[in-house]
């Protein structure tokens, strides 16, 4: 009897392997399509995207030569009045750099496309956090210090894996990170105040 | 008793589990001291379990309020710190146990056909372990823990094209915050746990069907007598478990030792950094991460280009992986390898235990040259091994172990 059944239905090989065939497509676009809102999930909040609301800085008892540090979408930013000889040792650095001319467009404003790579020359305004693995960097002005070597003219040192950084931010040749630091938008409210996060309309 | 046994096998198969993986599974008689590390690392997965599941009833996965929920398990709950340092010290005897049991792999050819896919299951345990650790550490938010993570979530970050936008997705924010934390929590507890258990349970269903490998590298079922029982087995149960569990002994006594006396480790288990509450606005002046990941992070570092590194980096955990198909000797154990496979497996050992110990380190113009000399001698290992295996002079194997 099984035999007589199986000759009456004879199996249709074409196309079972058609319809699973079919079927397996089906259910792997829908299964790409269930995925999304569980990838998608894990995008940044509504609150966090908020969360970046511009910081206004007053530097005006800010001493020549000292950092100041302020938090801004909770990275650090550095405010940092940077005294005549550093801002003359700038130039010294230019060949021993990755990148002297800021010319990587992503890593700061236009107007801070500029040998200082600031608004007005003595305050540089830049995003604390190393290009390489996004440690913070330490500031380190010493002249010629034992552990950074006798050329060192003052900069930024990351103590995560050494990356080097001039005081205009911009990163040495043969260290680990790839870019100078990121100069965020800024602008000046007036003499003593820069708003950190806007560009502000007058440029 | 044996009708309730007799009720539950005629629904489901116990007796035929009990037998096929311990009554009746045939091991090599010949085990040395190098094959309690397999049986340990099953224990030691066990503590993790249970004292995680018991310090997940205290702790608060929030940004503001875990690094107090640990310290309020410390000091406030009772026990607290009991089971606390068992998870800490559970951790690291892991990944000892974990070393241990993958070195004895390179000894006696534990990785070579058939057992190629038994290997790789237990790179893939390795390499979930390696992520459990990672998101486990970022737990008690202290600075080691968070910076940490910034610095290993930005590995990501260094992929060409879609690297930036991988970072902010893998964290949930711009920087590691509360949504980082809490999805690393979720992962540490139920994800990779679960992901971890059904590894284990593949590498031990792959090991079952081929069998245990063995100091003299020859299959055992090659002899085997009238009822089909290989000659030089004896089942796992009673002869292997009584033995196991003379190593469990020995491996408690340590752990006890180190959780009552020696709790941080001198540095090594519990960092002193991460007594200090994450602050995303300072970074410590060393970080490091712990022990057990510092041979890669050594590697990281000696590459001066971010891409490169993360790049290297990643290699020389995909790397073994591949050893299965890189070392083409047929001779499984070093004790009838060639003087070129003994060399080799030092001076590969030797690299491993010195990236370790220059990982843990700042980095200086030494430390720097010293690691890329290691880094460079750990990828010869495979290179070398690559070249040579196929015509190495090997001594003549034996027919049956020895002792």
């Amino acid at each position: 009897m099984s035999t007589a059944k199986t000759s009456g239905n004879k199996v249709d090989t074409g196309r079972r392997r058609f319809l699973i065939a079919a079927t397996s497509v089906v259910s792997a676009v829908g299964a790409g399509f269930v995925a999304v809102p569980f990838l998608e999930s894990w995008e940044p909040s509504e609150r966090a995207k908020n969360a970046g609301a511009p910081v206004e800085v007053n530097f005006k008892k800010l001493e020549t030569g000292r950092l100041l540090t302020v938090g801004w979408q909770s990275k650090p930013v550095w405010v940092l009045k940077r005294t005549k000889t550093q801002l003359a040792d700038l130039p010294k650095n230019d060949d021993r750099l990755r990148d002297p001319n800021s010319d990587v467009a992503s890593q700061q404003p236009p107007y801070a496309k500029n040998e200082y790579r600031s608004r007005k020359a003595d305050l540089l305004v830049l995003v604390g956090i190393c290009t390489h693995l996004g440690c913070v960097p330490t500031y380190r002005p010493d002249i010629g210090p034992e552990d950074l070597g006798a050329d060192w003219l003052g900069g930024f040192f990351c103590p995560c894996h050494s990356s080097r950084y001039d005081l205009a931010g911009r990163v040495f040749k043969g260290v680990p990170a790839p870019l100078n630091l990121l100069v965020p938008d800024y602008y000046y409210v007036n003499d003593d105040v820069i708003l950190i996060g806007e560009s502000g309309g007058k440029a | 008793m044996s009708s309730l046994l007799g009720w539950i096998d005629d629904r489901f198969p116990l007796t035929k589990m009990w037998n096929e993986h311990l009554a009746q599974y045939y091991a090599p008689k010949n085990f040395n001291f190098w094959y309690f590390f397999g049986s340990l690392a099953l224990m030691v997965l066990v503590i993790q379990i249970i004292s995680g599941i018991f310090l997940t009833m205290h702790y608060k996965p929030d940004s503001h309020l875990a690094f107090g929920s640990v310290e309020f398990i410390m000091r406030d709950v009772p026990y607290g710190w009991l089971i606390r340092y068992i998870h800490t010290t559970g951790a690291s005897a892991f990944f000892v146990v974990v070393y241990l049991h993958m070195f004895r792999a390179l000894l006696y050819g534990s990785f070579k056909k058939p057992r190629e896919l038994l290997w790789l299951f237990g790179m893939f345990i390795y390499l979930a372990l390696m992520a459990e650790a990672f998101m486990g550490y970022l737990l008690p938010w202290g600075q080691m823990s968070y910076w940490g993570a910034q610095v290993i979530t930005s590995l990501f970050g260094a992929i060409p094209v879609i690297g930036n936008d991988l970072l902010t997705w893998i964290r949930g924010d711009f920087v590691i915050g509360d949504a980082t934390l809490n999805r690393f929590f979720a992962l540490h507890v139920i994800a990779l746990p679960l992901v971890l258990i059904f590894l284990v349970i593949a590498h031990i269903l792959a090991l079952h069907e081929v069998g245990s490998n063995n100091p003299d590298g020859i299959e055992i079922k090659k002899n085997k007598d009238a009822n089909g029982i290989p000659l030089d087995g004896i089942p796992f149960h009673p002869y292997y478990t009584v033995k196991d569990i003379v190593g469990v002994v020995v491996f408690l006594f340590f752990f006890a030792i180190v959780i009552f006396y020696i709790p941080a480790g001198g540095g090594f288990l519990l960092e002193d950094n991460n007594f200090i509450p994450a602050n995303a606005l300072k970074t410590p002046a060393e970080i490091s991460p712990l022990w057990y990941f510092t041979p890669f992070y050594a590697i990281l570092r000696a590459v001066p280009d971010k891409l490169l590194g993360v790049g290297t980096m990643g290699a020389s955990i995909v790397i073994l992986f591949l050893l299965p198909w890189i070392d083409r000797c047929k001779v499984k154990s070093i004790r009838y390898r060639s003087a070129i496979y003994k060399v080799n497996l030092t001076i590969f050992i030797i690299s491993f235990g010195a990236l370790a110990y220059l990982g843990m380190h700042p980095v200086t113009l030494t430390n720097t040259m010293l690691s890329r000399l290691f880094s460079f001698l750990y990828f010869a290992f495979f290179i070398v091994l690559f070249i040579t295996s196929k015509n190495e002079s090997t001594k003549p194997v034996p027919d049956r172990v020895t002792s």
